[in-house]
């Protein structure tokens, strides 16, 4: 009998959430047609970029010079580069190393900026100011600038453009986590909690971080898209990704040389690039529309 | 209704309507009432009902998404829901104002009072500039602010609540409108600041007189105020009636129950409240029939099938029930009343004894914040919250603790269960010293003190499922685990009235009475000797009040726990509480058996708040004591006696000298001087 107990709650409880879940998602859907697309094309370029090698009819890196700077036509479709390589096969390339920067960026990013918000909104005091006059000095230097200064400084490797964009993208992190810390260590639940004697570890990250969802959500998929234009930004200048690897920052740096006689060189990474970036930031807005209860209850 | 003379507004099947995502709600479905010049009527009902929809309706104050779908409101002959914005804008606070309920957050903070007052009058007048300065003084001084030429370059954030009500008052009556619309007035006011509000809107109808609707849930409040009342419930008016007749004899069994479960400062102790099973319908499933059917005691099939129309009863009388043969509802009465009996008997065994051992011994408990200032933070002076507080606890008691919102009591709740650190003075629980033990100790003295919040809505963590909620206390101090766990989850469900299938649902699945036995179901977890009640029922409507009140009890029989019942509200406090402490400035002025405190009350503060309670009977008007002005800033509270500044019999010995806690009889100790 109590062993059934158990099943059925853990049943229960999977139903309900999953039933959530799928709520949710249909009430997305509904709402938000622009972030469905986004979504549909970010699961798209994930999808490229997971079949990469069954998807690009080339090597992206093979050279052949018997076919240099060939408009699209039926062999190459989007054509070929100043090296004879096929455009397309490293576009498709191109969206691993523009998706696995976005992703690690993103996600160390959020990692050290959730340590340190909650660290620094909890505890209050000393550590705080410490903690936040740090973010202040990293935040009061342009990213873009700052991100070039760190990548020169460690040499052209994909691991050390990640390492600048965490180092970059940390403390916006930070600073949203602090404020939800702030708001969410003042509130009753919190205080509940506290009177039945859970620890500071428990309350923070039973009660806190699910809590904070929601804005943590909306920033990462901001700074994903944003991500992926710096590590581009930084190819373009020669410190990202290093050749020959099929970037579509290096690719349009490469072909900037070429742009009146070969522009699809140009046209299509930059297409590819400027498309990935709309979809993050179109999903990010599209989420805190979503996630805000006061906007999505307006309509 | 025919139209009478003299009728000033006459709203006629009003419908008002919301847009949701789910469609359109309605959430007020064909009121109709009317008032008469220099009249007050108040619509009572419980959150949700549509009481303060209606309100709005009235003036086309909703939002957005709402509007008057049909009906009419008339107002001097006028059809108010056809005008134009432009017109209706000349309505409103010219022929009909509005005073809200929270005047902290309805006036400006960037005006002085006297441009926001100006401001009202020039909209609809147009006069020679100084005239409409020396207006405005002559409206503060109509509603009793002192000083009231000072007072006009003052901002809003420099006046108290009370003061700031005034201001609400002044700015409402700028164009002497003919009807004003007062959404609970006074719910958010102090007890002692609400007898000096309703004395002034009193006080000034009858000069001006201007007609008032009372928008309230507070039955007290209409008692004292209304001639005529409209109950209102699930956006339908169920009775209409003039107030002694409507509190004397009821006729809808909704407003019938919602008189009995009030308690009130004669309801007897060991009676159980009359609670009204379920909460208010929500507007998304409204009931079919009857919309209280489901709650109603005397519901029969046609309650369930059809909706009854309103009823005239006689003498301007009506209720909206099918039942209005008087013997019959006796009858089914009886019957109802055997079977309640038959669950609801209560005695007491711990009641009212209090031999047994102490359970909580406070001694000089003291707490002052730190008010900081500058860049290097230094202290330039404290908050004395909590100043020298000495009270005891018995095993199986409820000690109340009663004053108004700044006088330390929750804090006092807070540094009981150490949530707060104290300044001084000491703790002792079941003989251990609290103040000043370690955490790992503290956690285990946290297993034994068990905290209740008002607040049902924000004290449950949105994101976590109500097995997950009581479940915590239990993973915390590692009680149970696995199925006995959700045994022992399924068992404190059940203690408080849930059932098992409540446990995998969200907070934001139940009502606000739901909410507080989830919360209380968290507190009875780790089995605890001491409950701390904080306001425990004050966010909850009446009729759910009194199922929380019942089950409080309930359970302090069952597992003979002690409560420390901190409440403004002095009836329930009352009503639940053995003894009783009255609080003013972080001191105690008054600690008596309940029975006895109400009775012969003896600090002149006490005597003041327990007068200052609206009474709900039209006809039992007792004389008030009405104090002047409001609580003190206990940053810098009076020397001596710390109530002398409002005290009406102060000598000078009280304004040097702070008088000590003396025993006047057994178990009744007063600080004043006077004994």
């Amino acid at each position: 009998m109590q062993e059934l107990q158990t099943v059925e709650k853990v049943i229960l409880k999977e139903n309900t959430k999953m039933f959530q879940f799928k709520e949710n998602c249909r009430r997305f859907i509904r709402s938000n047609p622009i972030g469905t697309i986004s979504i549909g094309f970010i699961l798209l370029v994930i999808l490229i970029s997971v079949l990469a090698p069954i998807i690009a009819p080339y090597d992206p890196v093979l050279q052949n010079r018997q076919s240099i700077l060939i408009g699209p036509n039926g062999t190459h479709i989007l054509g070929t580069d100043e090296l004879g390589r096929d455009v397309f096969s490293r576009i498709v390339y191109g969206s691993r190393i523009s998706l696995l920067v976005g992703f690690s960026a993103v996600v160390f990013s959020m990692i050290f900026g959730i340590f340190f918000g909650v660290v620094s909104g909890y505890f209050g005091g000393v550590i705080d100011m410490i903690v936040q006059r740090i973010m202040d000095a990293i935040m009061s230097i342009p990213s873009l600038i700052l991100a070039l200064f760190i990548a020169a400084l460690l040499g052209p490797a994909i691991q050390n453009v990640i390492i600048a964009l965490v180092i970059v993208e940390t403390p916006r992190f930070a600073r949203i986590v602090r404020g939800e810390m702030l708001r969410i260590r003042e509130t009753n639940y919190v205080e509940a909690s506290r009177s039945i004697g859970s620890s500071v570890f428990r309350i923070i990250w039973k009660h806190a971080i699910p809590n904070m969802g929601a804005p943590i959500i909306v920033l990462a998929s901001l700074a994903f898209g944003q991500s992926i234009i710096a590590e581009a930004s930084l190819s373009f200048l020669g410190i990202g990704t290093p050749p020959p690897n099929p970037s579509w920052g290096l690719m349009l740096s490469d072909a900037s040389r070429f742009m009146e006689t070969a522009p699809w060189l140009v046209l299509f990474p930059g297409l590819a690039l400027a498309l990935c970036v709309l979809a993050f930031n179109l999903l990010g807005d599209a989420l805190r529309d979503f996630l805000d209860p006061k906007i999505s209850s307006k309509k | 209704m025919a139209k009478e003379s003299g009728v000033l507004l006459q709203v006629d099947k009003m419908k008002t309507v919301f847009q949701t995502q789910s469609g359109y709600i309605e959430a007020v479905n064909g009121i109709s009432f009317h008032i008469k010049k220099g009249e007050t009527v108040a619509i009572v009902g419980e959150s949700g009902s549509g009481k303060s929809v209606s309100a709005m309706s009235i003036l086309r104050l909703l939002e957005k998404s709402g509007k008057v779908s049909s009906g009419r409101i008339l107002f001097k002959d006028i059809n108010l829901n056809e005008l134009s914005d432009e017109e209706i804008r000349k309505v409103r606070g010219k022929e009909i104002a509005m005073i809200f309920q929270d005047p902290m957050s309805c006036l400006d903070p960037v005006y002085t009072i006297g441009d926001q007052i100006i401001e009202a009058i020039k909209i609809h007048e147009d006069l020679p500039k100084k005239e409409y300065y020396s207006r405005a003084v002559e409206l503060l001084q109509l509603v009793g602010l002192p000083d009231a030429k000072a007072r006009m370059s003052i901002y809003p954030h420099q006046l108290s609540g009370g003061q700031r009500q005034r201001v609400m008052i002044a700015i409402a009556l700028a164009c002497r409108p003919n009807l004003i619309i007062a959404d609970e007035p006074t719910t958010a006011l102090d007890v002692t600041v609400q007898a000096q509000i309703m004395e002034l809107l009193k006080k000034l109808q009858t000069e001006l007189g201007t007609a008032i609707i009372l928008v309230t849930h507070d039955l007290g409040v209409v008692a004292e105020m209304a001639d005529r009342v409209v109950v209102v419930y699930a956006g339908q008016v169920v009775e209409e009636s003039n107030v002694i007749d409507l509190f004397n004899k009821p006729e809808h069994p909704y407003t019938e129950a919602l008189l009995q479960s009030v308690p009130r400062i004669e309801t007897n102790k060991n009676e159980r409240l009359m609670a009204i099973k379920g909460s208010v319908p929500s507007l998304y499933d409204m009931p079919t029939g009857c919309r209280f059917h489901p709650r109603c005691p005397y519901a029969s099939e046609i309650c369930r099938q059809e909706e009854p129309p309103l009823m005239n009863l006689g003498e301007n009388h009506y209720s909206k029930c099918w039942i209005k043969e008087k013997d019959i509802k006796k009858v089914m009465q009886n019957v109802n009343h055997n079977e309640q009996e038959d669950i609801e008997i209560i005695d007491s065994p711990h009641f009212g004894k209090h031999q047994n051992k102490k359970i909580l011994e406070v001694h000089g408990l003291k707490k002052y914040f730190p008010i900081t200032k500058g860049f290097f933070s230094r202290t330039v002076g404290y908050v004395r919250a909590v100043d020298g507080l000495s009270f005891d606890i018995h095993e199986g008691e409820t000690l109340g603790l009663v004053g108004e919102s700044g006088c330390g009591k929750s804090t006092s709740g807070r540094l009981i269960t150490s949530l707060l650190k104290p300044t001084g003075g000491s703790v002792t629980f079941n003989g251990q010293d609290i103040s000043r033990i370690n955490r790992h100790a503290l956690k285990k003295v946290r297993q034994r003190i068990q905290f209740v919040f008002q607040d049902p809505y924000s004290t449950l963590n949105p994101r976590m499922t109500v097995g997950d909620i009581i479940g915590e206390p239990l993973e915390v101090h590692r009680l149970v685990k696995g199925t006995e766990k959700y045994a022992r989850i399924v068992e404190l469900l059940e203690t408080v009235g849930l059932t098992r299938n409540d446990i995998q649902k969200f907070p934001h699945q139940f009502s606000g009475g739901q909410r507080q036995r989830i919360g209380i179901a968290r507190a009875l977890a780790t089995e605890p000797d001491l409950l701390i009640c904080d306001e425990a029922v004050s966010a909850l409507d009446v009729s759910v009040q009194a199922q929380i009140l019942n089950l409080l009890r309930d359970l302090q029989q069952k597992l003979g726990l002690s409560y420390l019942f901190i409440s403004h509200d002095l009836n329930v406090v009352k009503y639940i509480s053995h003894r009783v402490c009255v609080m003013y400035l972080g001191e105690i002025v008054e600690i008596a058996d309940s029975e006895v405190l109400f009775q012969n009350p003896l600090h002149p503060y006490s005597q003041a708040l327990i007068s200052a309670v609206p009474i709900p009977d039209p006809e039992g008007k007792s004389e008030r004591i009405i104090l002047e002005g409001e609580v003190p800033s206990p940053s810098n509270p009076p020397s001596g006696c710390k109530f002398h500044t409002r005290c009406l019999i102060a000598t000078d010995t009280c304004q040097t000298q702070q008088p000590d806690l003396k025993e006047v009889s057994p178990g009744h100790k007063v600080a004043c001087h006077n004994y």
